[in-house]
């Protein structure tokens, strides 16, 4: 007797938890690689999953074995030439003809790579991993985007769909109760009348009497029975109402010097900062939008692909980007219902006088409304005045102000890592 | 028999696609067969799966529950990516050893491959497990699912009061010496999950019990007769390692040895079948190709259905010769298959050769035959009896020595009359587990002193022990809790021992931390 079981539907993931804790176990190798990719990944699919690969030999479980030497005998197929006493001379070490003749795979040298791939998902966690948002997180109703659907208790209409049996059962019970009540008490008065009147002695009962209970108790009975099992009104509904959702929202400003002094690689490597930055910032907020502000001398909010790939020229105004930061956080963005995020890349070169503009406007009309603002220079030169005026602002704003200095694209990953690295509350 | 009405002829179906009433159907028919064959098996379970699930039972030594650990996850990656890559079809079945058997089939597969499986897990290994005698006295078919089941929770609930690394770290060990977590000798009780639930709290209570009076430190009053000879501990050396840690380590607490019990019991739990491959996988083969060209002599299938039948039949049963780069071993499902088929030939078409052989075997009934060569017998003693020179001659074995003091590999037999018995000793004795994993044994307890421990290694024909000794050295000691030695010996010398923490030089900071008893 056999039975035939469909188990296609069944859950398919049954081994997830053992590739977490594998994957746990082997943080370390999954770090590095991922820091790797980190560092030769083109800029577009910096989001992407990544192949892992391990060396065999640290993914070993050891057991007891045979070791090689000793004497050995093995049974091997497919004899072609050899006659009982021939000699043959010992294959090299390690790659014999059989090496696996026990059919044990204790063989294996650890010199292959144990490969897999990880799920995006699973990269960016590695990413990001150990890293916080500063200042996190202002929840705001916003808008009519998002809602939750709740139960709000029992209503008295509703679809059939929602129907609370339970509610309606036990509302029609009530009913029921409240509307028989007498009638069953004096239903079981009369009951007993007849039982006493019908126990007497035949001779001494009064028929007419008896007829007479009889004709009430059925009376009474019917009435009884006119009372609905279920009625309209007992009808119960769940009631589920809408319910907005907080949803956290961000908005992220991208400033980036676009005058001759930036070169593309120099582009190349705020790119990636801002690509980090926006991936790390997705995972934190259900919600973000992204700003792009490039500037010259003057500034001008544009698109992605007109940030990062026009080329215009000039000279370098910085204030004129965070003069125009601040009048769209003015316009859009109050700061009441977005977590504002700033990055800005630069070269570190500014009209000199402008430096100072730059200090008071991020200190007047920025800082106050941001929760976090981080600046990369991106130079392998000293640094000059706009360096020394954001450091002043960082010392203004200690929590909530970051820079830093990329030299060349291998350190972009490791700043990152520094900036919004968890600091460990004091 | 042949001359059946017409419509018995029409095959069950003609095309490749499968549904759950062509493969009822086709269960039926195959079950029919089988018990005209004298086939006796367990009720089946024959569960549809995806091949996702299939990765997952694969992972999981098959079973359908199982604890977690990382090494099933890295068991599943490398299944998956072996699928990916398309290197390797998911074998096509899984049965499990159960009451009722537990047989898996992949929905990928086509209704000729469907047939095929149920054939060779449903009545071929099914029939295996219920007759052969080291499953009907080792494992106890109808509890082991309800065991996995205990062991998952209380794995679980381990992991939830005693965080996930720690138990991690215990299994890791016990998985490290999981092979010698078996009685080779004493039939073990079947395991019974109720029953482990049970007596679980009352072990605990024993072990306490146990464990204080073997670690007494407090001096016995003596009464007399001073300086009794000190009795070595254990007595008599033990070969179940894991059996000796859980009962006697001076340092587990109670959860930690019932982790060490449930690794031992799945050990047992597999053991037999370790020593069954080329028998259960020969067994279930030979009786899936009689199976299904019994079918097909009663026009059950078409010849479509058996050309594909065929193929697939064909590369389970390849066997690449030694010098050929497939070549990984001597194929179980080839060995076995055709010892199994010769036996049927040597009863019922017996040569003067095979009345030499096998005087009691020839010409007897086949079925009885085979049957008792199911039953009563394991892999090395199956080959010692059954392997017959036909089949080694057309597997063309040859067995070579190879011995480090020499400067040469000496062809010591080959498939001639001279080589034969030779021949099909070595082979039988490349089967027997006993030679193919070092004999490593508690030898001793310093239970007086520093409560080391002490283990032998027997060696083989003068084997060492391979590279990952240290590493499981690291391991006993951490189940232990104190010094572990292990001395390899040839004779009456010791040829090298492993002492963990080494010995003769400092410790590292790591090995101190492990050397910290844990508090209990």
């Amino acid at each position: 007797m056999s039975y035939i079981i469909d188990r296609r539907l069944n859950g398919k993931k049954k081994s997830t938890v053992n590739r977490q804790r594998f994957l746990r176990r082997y943080k370390a190798h999954i770090k590095k690689a991922v820091g790797e990719a980190m560092n030769s990944r083109s800029i577009t699919d910096m989001d992407k999953g990544e192949k892992i690969s391990i060396p065999t030999r640290d993914l070993n479980e050891p057991i007891f074995s045979n070791g090689r030497g000793g004497h050995m005998e093995q049974v091997l197929p497919g004899n072609k030439e050899f006659v009982t006493g021939d000699r043959i001379p010992r294959p090299g070490q390690g790659q014999g003809s059989g090496s696996g003749g026990s059919g044990a795979s204790d063989s294996g040298e650890g010199m292959d790579e144990f490969v897999f791939q990880i799920s995006q998902e699973e990269f960016l966690d590695f990413m990001f991993e150990g890293l916080q948002l500063p200042n996190m997180v202002k929840r705001k109703l916003a808008g009519n985007e998002s809602f939750q659907i709740v139960r709000a208790g029992i209503s008295n209409e509703g679809t059939p769909g929602r129907l609370n049996v339970v509610r309606s059962m036990r509302a029609a019970n009530a009913r029921r109760i409240a509307l028989t009540g007498g009638k069953r008490r004096n239903l079981k008065v009369l009951e007993k009348e007849l039982e006493l009147e019908e126990s007497k002695d035949p001779a001494l009962s009064d028929q007419r009497i008896i007829d007479q209970l009889r004709l009430k108790i059925e009376d009474l009975r019917n009435r009884v029975n006119r009372i609905p099992f279920l009625d309209d009104f007992d009808l119960k509904y769940n009631l589920l109402v809408r319910q907005p959702r907080p949803r956290s929202k961000a908005v992220m400003f991208c400033l980036m010097d676009v005058s001759g002094s930036m070169n593309q690689a120099t582009k190349d490597m705020a790119k990636r900062f801002f690509l980090l930055l926006y991936l790390f910032l997705q995972r934190s907020y259900e919600y973000t939008e992204v700003v792009f502000i490039r500037h010259h001398t003057s500034a001008k909010e544009v698109d992605e692909q007109e940030f990062f790939y026009s080329r215009e020229t000039g000279g370098t105004i910085v204030s004129s980007a965070l003069k125009l930061m601040r009048d769209i956080m003015r316009d859009r963005y109050p700061d009441s219902e977005w977590n504002i995020y700033g990055a800005q890349a630069s070269d570190g070169d500014n009209w000199n006088d402008d430096s100072s503009t730059c200090h008071k406007i991020l200190i007047d009309d920025i800082m106050p409304h941001v929760q976090y603002y981080s600046y990369v220079e991106i130079t392998p030169r000293d640094h000059q005045a706009l360096w020394e005026e954001y450091q002043s602002v960082a010392q203004l704003f200690p929590e909530h102000f970051a820079m830093e200095q990329i030299v060349d694209i291998q350190d972009i990953y490791p700043v990152f890592r520094q900036l919004f690295s968890q600091k460990v509350a004091a | 028999m042949l001359d059946t009405s017409l419509e018995n002829k029409q095959p069950i179906s003609t095309t490749s696609e499968w549904t759950f009433e062509l493969i009822q159907e086709y269960d039926r028919e195959i079950a029919r067969i089988a018990k005209e064959f004298g086939l006796d098996t367990y009720p089946n379970q024959i569960e549809v799966i995806c091949s996702e699930q299939m990765m997952d039972a694969y992972s999981s030594v098959g079973m359908p529950v199982g604890y977690h650990h990382w090494s099933f996850g890295k068991q599943f990656i490398s299944v998956e990516n072996n699928y990916q890559r398309g290197r390797m079809g998911l074998a096509y079945e899984i049965v499990i050893n159960s009451n009722p058997c537990i047989a898996y089939l992949m929905e990928e597969n086509t209704m000729a491959m469907q047939a095929l499986v149920i054939a060779h897990a449903c009545y071929g290994h099914n029939s295996f497990f219920k007759g052969n005698y080291l499953f009907r006295s080792w494992t106890d078919a109808s509890s082991i699912i309800d065991y996995l089941l205990f062991a998952k929770n209380y794995i679980a609930r381990c992991e939830e009061r005693h965080g996930v690394a720690e138990v991690e770290a215990l299994l890791d060990s016990c998985h490290a010496l999981m092979n010698y977590g078996v009685d080779r000798y004493k039939r073990p009780y079947p395991i019974s999950a109720h029953e482990e639930e049970r007596r679980q709290k009352e072990r605990e209570e024993y072990r306490q019990r146990q464990l204080n009076d073997l670690w007494r430190t407090i001096p016995k009053l003596n009464d007399g007769n001073e300086q009794a000879p000190v009795k070595r501990f254990p007595e008599e050396p033990q070969e179940n390692i894991l059996y000796f840690i859980e009962k006697n380590a001076p340092l587990l607490e109670n959860w930690q040895r019932e982790l060490v019990r449930i690794v031992r019991k799945m050990a047992q739990y597999f053991y037999p079948q370790r020593q069954t491959q080329v028998m259960n996988e020969g067994w279930a083969t030979f009786w899936h190709y009689t199976l299904l060209n019994e079918l097909y002599q009663q026009g059950k299938v078409t010849d479509g259905f058996m050309m594909e039948f065929l193929q697939s039949h064909t590369s389970v049963i390849y066997q690449p010769s030694y010098d050929s780069p497939y070549y990984n071993g001597i194929n179980p499902y080839t060995l076995g298959f055709n010892i199994f088929t010769d036996l049927r030939r040597i009863c019922e078409s017996p040569t003067e050769e095979d009345r030499a052989w096998f005087p009691e075997i020839a010409g007897s009934n086949w079925k009885e035959t085979l049957q008792f060569a199911m039953r009563d017998f394991k892999d090395e003693s199956f080959i010692l009896q059954f392997l017959s020179p036909k089949v080694m001659r057309d597997m063309k074995l040859f067995c070579i020595s190879d011995d480090d003091r020499e400067k040469e590999i000496v062809v010591n037999a080959i498939h001639n009359e001279d080589g034969y018995r030779e021949l099909r000793a070595k082979l039988a004795g490349q089967y027997n587990l006993g030679n193919r994993e070092p004999n490593i044994q508690v030898f001793s307890v310093d239970t007086r002193g520093d409560r080391s421990l002490t283990l032998h290694h027997t060696q083989h024909q003068r084997r060492p022990l391979g590279r990952d000794t240290s590493e499981v050295m690291r391991h006993l000691h951490r189940l232990w809790g104190f010094d572990v030695h292990l001395h390899s010996i040839n004779g009456d010398e010791v040829t090298a021992s492993f002492h963990c923490p080494e010995q003769g030089r400092d410790r590292s900071e790591e090995e101190e931390y492990m050397l910290v008893p844990k508090p209990i």
